[in-house]
């Protein structure tokens, strides 16, 4: 297993615990390398409010910034998110597809026996 | 035609130099991403990413900027759009050192909106940057092909 710090994970999880904070996420992947401006557009919140929650998304590494002269431009990085994916949900995919493979065996078996 | 960009950013408790390394050297990438990185790794080189298991070309380009271990530009095309220097897109590698960590931040630009690369490349740099975190902090890679046999 690959290692992920709890604080890292921590950050994820709390991070993408908050709707307006999901909702940016699902702007940037619609539309990627957004301004703040563009951003607060789609949401009922005051600019600072926006920025804040950027700010959150990009401690969690949810939210990548490039600059394109003096406009900053928010990327969505899903890597933490694929990261989670590979820890907590491939795992248990695995293990739910073992469990259908004994089934059918089971069954088989007594198909057969 | 519309363009496109994509940042992608991972951080691997290793030294820059050996981010730099998994980067170029095909021995190494091909443990964390099934594929060699083939090239001198000088301004103005070729490079080439050959599939592991098949040994065909995937992807082709030029070096254009390289300045171990902080950074590495290369064009990035399809071997069937290699003479169409207007399909090439570019991906950047950022290397830097946070703490006890580095950094690393892959900036793929100038890619066709809405084109079959743009879709290879969304899918695939998330797991292979944590295929390459995961190697470089434990020596294991994480299957980067997993999932894609089940489509």
């Amino acid at each position: 297993m690959h290692i992920i710090t709890a604080t890292d994970t921590d950050k994820v999880f709390k991070a993408l615990a908050d709707a307006s904070r999901r909702k940016l996420l699902d702007l940037l992947y619609a539309t990627n390398g957004q301004t703040l401006g563009e951003l607060a557009e789609h949401l009922d919140m005051t600019r600072q409010a926006v920025t804040q929650h950027l700010s959150l998304l990009e401690e969690a590494n949810l939210v990548a910034t490039s600059w394109r002269g003096r406009e900053k431009l928010h990327y969505l990085n899903p890597v933490p998110l694929y990261e989670i994916y590979e820890r907590w949900i491939a795992k248990f995919e695995r293990s739910r597809l073992r469990a259908l493979r004994d089934l059918k065996r089971r069954l088989e078996g007594e198909r057969d026996g | 035609m519309d363009k496109t960009k994509f940042v992608y950013v991972t951080y691997i408790r290793t030294t820059p130099e050996k981010v730099f390394e998994a980067l170029t050297k095909g021995e190494l990438t091909r443990q964390y991403w099934m594929h060699d990185n083939v090239s001198d790794w000088k301004v103005g080189s070729p490079w080439k990413h050959v599939d592991k298991a098949s040994a065909q070309v995937r992807i082709v380009g030029e070096v254009l900027e390289s300045a171990p271990p902080r950074r590495l530009v290369i064009s990035w095309a399809s071997p069937a759009d290699a003479a169409s220097k207007h399909k090439h897109s570019r991906v950047a590698f950022d290397i830097e050192r946070v703490e006890d960590m580095v950094r690393l931040t892959v900036t793929h630009d100038e890619l066709e909106a809405g084109s079959e690369m743009e879709r290879g490349i969304t899918n695939g740099w998330p797991r292979v940057l944590s295929s390459l975190k995961s190697f470089l902090e434990t020596g294991k890679p994480l299957n980067v092909f997993a999932g894609k046999e089940k489509r």
